[in-house]
């Protein structure tokens, strides 16, 4: 057996034992030494080259289902991740895309290829006519590239590694406060992180001048993310006005728009509406990015369907561009899944999927707003402190409640009703009959002095 | 005013897929695509199994099945069987809790997140890659912050493994250095080490505390049996040490297009499994929040019904068997044909691919004058042969040998 005091190994473990070696055998002759080694067939003297990592902390929006798949109370209410709920607090897998989903798999000529690094095709193509609108100038001169991607974390995702190895500022400004996940998606992509002023908690609505002054700060070409509509976490979005000024502003000083793009339909319950936005941004023949996920839209959640949609002044350039997108995807994964892009291409090819779509669509998006007029009712009638008309001017699956982390926390462990520390409630976990329950829990935790 | 991606470079088109592109556009009805590695039928069909089918059949006419987000980890009990299946029922390392498994996108999405998790913590930021590899191998590892070296691997002289080579670059390799091994049916070369070899490799890298950090996308289709092709692997786990294996259901399952893997992390204890799960997940929240459902589904119903992992198992065996006959009767067809030169290696090596060992003039000199497609490096794609194009594949290899030098 060899001997090896380890001091001169790199592995900290190992140079730990060579310490512990030396101390021990110190003194005694060299043979003694031999003894003290793990056997040479175990996979190295001393511990895992991993010991020194830490216990990363759950998810913070994911982890508030798992708390709440612990609690055995009869009553407990999950309003923490956005997932759609029906009235009866079952999640919903669509007619449309059942429907789809038989046909697709009944198909015996279907086979399960690679799909081009770029994806389908033929998918790329409706999820472009979808959120740019099918008579699209844009579209009409070849001067948008798609590319399949996984939902909306997987467009983003892609995007920013482009924007980080080919555009020529390197800061993303994303609003204040947004998405968990934002930030880290982008700060891996390669870019830097900045923020501007969005949701203002003394009105619960837009801090719009803070929104205008730190826009006309940013360093020209930034890049700006913007939720397309139903801003996550707080409901508050810009009126149509609101948007026209923040695209002059931001066309003024070159600032890159990157839309964020998860809810189209499912806002206001209109396809158009929700894409309005955007579609001003591209009117103007300017150059955007927008992700685009069909997760909540059309329920497929854990398919992982999405599309980054790059449009570009000329078609040569989104020629150019969607060739060095195929340079980020393939060392990540390859080529993206064939399954949940191949059930939204059959519904929005097909007229009647389509509009049976538009139904199904529109049924999830007034039920959340039934909701919210339901929630804000009986805050009134039970004469709750405060105004809650933000309830009813948010727009989306989430209210912004402006409760603190220590009201949430109470309501968790008093009502068992379960949300993110920042007061974030997901209206799609409600129904008629958890209303009553979720009213006493925020009437009673408004009237103690917490 | 312009484009502020006019100065946007095109970008070449990936060599391997770029070959399929350039086959799709060749009128010839002689023409033969043996590129991209995807298996094809004896009537040169994509195939999908079987018992993939009955499985999706079964997961869709299922009316209580939702479509939630799946854990960021994927789904628990298809982590479960894939460890199982690469590392063995019975393997000690999962009896002891003490190996994280994390869905994946296939062999690629493994390779990449695990490689971002070393960079992220793993204390040496250089993995050695074998010459060649896999092309999109060093893509990987560099875009996930890991620099990139090579060991000596294949032989041209004798189309087998440098195997002086390979021990000399891993031996001077600085200690605790990553090493990607291919499990088994090396790609493009399919040279692998034999078991005895495998037994020296493996000493050599424990007493260097190298990491091994194998690529398995093959298993069970190289050699038609799964235990047989997971056997390098198993043996680096039964030796008490770390590992990282990135597993693919693309080629032994067909499901190439769903994009189904897990990427496993063998520890040496189950407190450091649970803590490396949990950075790992923050690995992957940030690329794509949680990965597919449909895919891993079809796997885990196939895996957990002992019928259904019966048929699998005899299909794969069946399309392991049609890939080592074309071998047998490609080399038979050369040597009928009297063609200069050893040809042995076409049946020697193993797996999906043959390095034929032709350059890439004659490579260029077949595509253009017959109509077959393969990458520059003279690696074809056994599976995209049958019977009755072998012929045509011997006449081109017969002119290319003896008219390009």
């Amino acid at each position: 057996m060899k001997t090896n005091d380890f001091s001169s190994s790199s592995s900290p473990s190992d140079r730990r034992i060579g310490a512990l070696l030396r101390h021990l055998t110190a003194g005694t002759d060299a043979d003694r030494v031999s003894s003290v080694f793990a056997s040479p067939t175990s996979g190295g003297a001393g511990g895992s080259v991993f010991a020194h990592l830490v216990q990363a902390p759950e998810d913070a929006i994911l982890g508030v289902t798992i708390a709440y798949n612990k609690d055995p109370s009869p009553i407990k209410l999950n309003l923490g991740v956005g997932a759609y709920r029906t009235e009866e607090g079952k999640p919903l897998v669509l007619n449309v895309v059942r429907k789809a989903e038989q046909q697709l798999i009944n198909d015996r000529s279907r086979i399960k290829e690679y799909l081009p690094i770029v994806g389908l095709v033929e998918f790329n193509k409706l999820s472009a006519k979808l959120i740019l609108g099918a008579d699209s100038p844009a579209i009409r001169e070849n001067r948008v590239t798609t590319v399949e991607c996984l939902s909306g974390t997987g467009s983003l995702r892609v995007g920013g590694e482009f924007l980080a190895r080919h555009y020529h500022q390197k800061t993303i400004y994303i609003p204040q406060p947004t998405w968990g996940n934002h930030p880290k998606i982008f700060t891996l992509a390669g870019l830097s992180v900045k923020t501007y002023r969005y949701y203002d908690p003394s009105t619960r609505g837009l801090n719009f001048q803070g929104l205008l002054e730190d826009l006309g700060a940013a360093p020209q070409g930034s890049i700006v993310l913007l939720h397309a509509c139903a801003h996550n976490p707080t409901g508050v979005d810009p009126t149509l006005e609101q948007w026209e000024q923040i695209r002059k502003l931001m066309r003024s000083k070159g600032l890159m728009p990157f839309f964020d793009s998860a809810y189209q339909g499912f806002a206001s319950g209109s396809l158009d509406t929700d894409a309005k936005p955007i579609r001003m941004f591209v009117a103007d023949g300017g150059e955007l990015l927008v992700a685009q996920s069909y997760a909540k839209n059309m329920g497929l959640y854990g398919e992982r369907v999405g599309a980054l949609s790059i449009v570009c002044k000329a078609a040569d350039v989104a020629g150019r561009v969607e060739s060095q997108l195929k340079l980020v995807i393939r060392p990540m994964y390859s080529n993206p899944p064939i399954h949940g892009a191949s059930i939204v291409a059959v519904i929005l090819r097909d007229r009647n999927l389509f509009n049976e779509w538009t139904l199904e669509l529109k049924a999830m998006a007034d039920r959340i707003i039934s909701m919210r007029k339901q929630l804000f009712e009986a805050l009134r009638a039970r004469g709750t402190p405060g105004d809650w008309t933000h309830i009813i001017k948010q727009i989306g699956m989430f209210t912004f409640t402006g409760l603190n982390p220590a009201q949430v926390s109470y309501m968790t462990k008093e009502y068992h009703i379960y949300m993110t520390s920042d007061g974030r409630i997901s209206m799609a976990g409600l129904s008629s009959k958890t209303v009553p329950h979720l009213a006493d829990a925020i009437h009673a935790v408004v009237t103690k002095a917490l | 005013m312009d484009s502020v991606f006019s100065n946007v470079d095109r970008a070449p088109e990936d060599p391997i897929l770029g070959v399929t592109v350039a086959y799709n556009n060749d009128p010839s009805p002689a023409k033969l695509n043996l590129g991209v590695g995807a298996y094809r039928t004896e009537e040169g069909k994509p195939l999908v199994l079987d018992v993939v089918r009955r499985a999706e059949q079964q997961l869709v006419n299922d009316p209580s099945r939702v479509k939630e987000y799946i854990p960021i980890a994927g789904l628990a009990d298809f982590n479960k069987l894939s460890a199982k299946l690469i590392l063995g029922a019975d393997s000690p390392a999962i009896q002891e809790s003490r190996v994280a498994t994390i869905q994946c996108l296939s062999g690629t999405g493994s390779l990449r997140v695990g490689a971002e998790f070393l960079k992220k913590h793993y204390h040496q930021c250089v993995i050695f890659i074998p010459k060649p590899t896999w092309g999109n191998h060093p893509k990987v590892f560099n875009l996930a912050g890991l620099s990139v070296e090579y060991y000596r691997y294949y032989d041209p002289a004798t189309r087998g493994l440098d195997f002086q080579g390979l021990l000399e670059d891993l031996g001077a390799a600085p200690s605790g250095a990553i090493v990607l091994l291919h499990a088994c049916a090396h790609n493009p070369t399919g040279v692998d080490p034999t078991s005895e070899q495998w037994a020296k490799i493996r000493q050599l890298i424990r007493s260097k505390s190298l990491l091994p950090f194998f690529d398995s996308a093959y298993q069970g289709f190289a050699s038609g049996s799964l235990d047989t092709d997971a056997h390098s692997v198993r043996t680096f786990v039964a030796d008490g040490g770390e590992c990282l294996i990135a597993q693919s259901y693309a080629k032994n399952m067909g499901l190439y297009g769903e994009r189904v893997g897990a990427l496993s992390i063998v520890c040496k204890s189950a407190d450091v499994a649970s803590k490396v799960e949990s950075q790992v997940k923050l690995v992957v929240r940030p690329m794509y929040s949680s990965p597919p459902i449909h895919g891993a589904s079809i796997v885990a119903t196939i895996l957990k019904s002992s019928d259904m992992y019966n048929d699998w198992t005899i299909e794969l065996k069946g399309m392991a068997d049609r890939i080592i006959s074309m071998r047998q009767q490609l080399f038979e067809a050369l040597q009928a044909k009297g063609t200069p030169g050893d040809w042995s290696h076409i049946i020697k090596q193993i797996g999906m691919f043959t390095f034929t060992g032709l350059n890439k003039e004659q490579v260029a000199f077949m595509t253009k004058e017959y109509h077959i497609y393969m990458t520059s490096d003279g690696r074809i794609s056994m599976a995209g042969l049958s019977t009755k194009t072998v012929p045509h594949l011997v006449d081109a290899i017969h002119a290319a040998v003896t008219r390009v030098v």
